[in-house]
């Protein structure tokens, strides 16, 4: 516990070294609420909740999280300190999932700076806090697993753009998997069960279900097993690709 | 079998990576009060040994033990007996030196009043006092080097294995870590690589010649002094090279059949 809390703080504390953590926030801030605002029409609506802001958070999450995420281990091979994280008396997967972990708390602080948007429409409204409250619970999980994704992505170059482009393709696949645009393309030729599973995958599809208020565990429980299945991944990647 | 004395030993370690054989049958052991030099061109092989060694790079075939732990199969009791310096001096450029070695020595298990007495130690030894709150990435490589071995030192282990540690030294800092490591020798196994030869007879007690992977030679300074050819003449000779340098480029030379 020592050794995640020491690894856990360090990476948290990494991402206020360079102005890049007040960038990104500021940025969160402002797309998000940009989105809600402007395109969703957050007034026009006249409705007292907060749909017309998590729409978008999957869409902005696919571009943001990737840019928290790229640098976790591509910089640890690109600095060659992942030379001596992997000679320390430490089980590798304690550095996997403390790495995320601090990658995931700082996603829940650009989450919680959006807070007074919940605190706008109460005074204007009242509107289903227990909805809004999962809703926020959903896209904090669902941004750990577009961080996780991004991690093990991190782990295969130390390259950060790479990484970053890569966990972009993958997670816009998890985010349409849904859609028609994919599932069009494997139905002519994939058996049911297959489509069915593709579109079962569709971070969207989970996280709407939460948004609109049928709160479905299922939903929170296919981000936990999508998120421990990607770090079990990085560990395994990072076993077989030490050297770089 | 491994005495009590040795701390280091490989048994016909093998390292492929594709069709390249970097390491090839490489079996030595090193003792406490040993400090073995691995010298070699670049790209011999030095490095990767090392690499086995502590446990980064799992070989091909072959076995190495760190105070008897197998480094594949046992790794972290052999790791806690290892302090290992990798070539270049890698560390977290945002954080400051003491941030950093309080990192690592969190990590290898010191508690918070061992590592305040441990780091003090260390800003003495290794004299680390003048850019102890300063960021890393502000520092001279000469710094940062220094840096890397009190890295490895924080836990006081056993066994130190450095990759290249005077490389990019001034001569006053290549001296000064000469110093210390001839001062930690008696307490420790110590295995240095390098491709300044001065420096084996400087420090070294042993000397392990790699060339393409294999091993050529392991013997003192001394008889390894005395494989150097005879000289023809020294006016002949374009450039002044020294005895250990002849044995030197003898040694690998005859191996690569010029």
């Amino acid at each position: 516990m020592t050794n995640f809390l020491t690894i856990f703080r360090r990476e948290f504390s990494a991402y206020f070294a360079t102005p890049l953590a007040a960038v990104f926030l500021v940025v969160f801030v402002a797309l998000s609420s940009g989105m809600t605002f402007f395109v969703s029409g957050f007034f026009d609506r006249a409705q007292a909740d907060l749909s017309s802001f998590f729409t978008w958070l999957p869409w902005l999450f696919l571009v943001l999280m990737p840019a928290i995420g790229m640098r976790l281990w591509a910089e640890e091979r690109r600095l060659g300190t992942i030379e001596l994280l992997m000679t320390l008396p430490v089980q590798p997967w304690l550095f996997v999932v403390a790495k995320w972990a601090a990658a995931f708390a700082f996603a829940g602080l650009a989450l919680a700076l959006t807070m007074p948007l919940w605190v706008t429409v109460n005074v204007l409204g009242s509107p289903d806090n227990g909805v809004i409250l999962a809703s926020y619970i959903g896209a904090w999980l669902m941004a750990g697993a577009f961080l996780a994704i991004s991690a093990c992505i991190s782990a295969l170059t130390k390259n950060q753009v790479l990484a970053f482009i890569g966990a972009v393709i993958v997670g816009f696949i998890f985010v349409m998997a849904g859609f028609d645009l994919v599932l069009s393309a494997v139905r002519p030729w994939a058996p049911d069960a297959l489509v069915q599973a593709i579109a079962a995958m569709s971070f969207i599809g989970h996280f709407q279900r939460i948004t609109d208020g049928v709160f479905e565990a299922s939903a929170l429980v296919f981000f936990a097993s999508l998120i421990s299945f990607a770090l079990w991944l990085n560990v395994q990647i990072l076993d077989a690709r030490k050297a770089s | 079998m491994p005495n009590g004395h040795t701390l280091v030993e490989t048994r016909a370690l093998i390292m492929r990576f594709g069709p390249v054989t970097a390491v090839d049958g490489i079996s030595f052991s090193v003792d406490r009060g040993e400090v073995v030099g691995f010298l070699g061109p670049n790209g011999a092989g030095k490095s990767t040994t090392m690499k086995i060694i502590a446990g980064f790079l799992e070989p091909t075939s072959g076995a190495a033990f760190v105070a008897g732990h197998d480094t594949r199969l046992d790794p972290i009791p052999a790791r806690r007996h290892l302090g290992y310096l990798p070539e270049g001096a890698p560390a977290y450029p945002d954080m400051t030196v003491a941030d950093f070695l309080g990192f690592v020595a969190s990590l290898r298990g010191l508690t918070s009043r061992q590592t305040s007495n441990r780091l003090a130690e260390l800003v003495e030894s290794i004299d680390l006092a003048e850019v102890w709150n300063r960021r890393i990435e502000a520092l001279s490589k000469g710094y940062k080097r220094r840096v890397g071995i009190a890295m490895a030192l924080v836990h006081d282990p056993d066994v130190l294995i450095l990759d290249e540690p005077t490389d990019g030294l001034d001569p006053n800092q290549k001296h000064e870590m000469r110093t210390l490591i001839r001062a930690l020798a008696p307490s420790k196994a110590i295995i240095v690589s390098t491709h300044i030869l001065e420096e084996v007879e400087a420090i070294c007690t042993r000397a392990i010649v790699i060339a393409r992977g294999k091993m050529l030679a392991d013997a003192t300074p001394a008889e390894l002094l005395a494989r150097a050819p005879e000289r023809h003449g020294e006016d002949h000779q374009m450039v002044k090279t020294t005895r250990l340098e002849d044995a030197f480029r003898h040694i690998t030379l005859e191996q690569a059949g010029v």
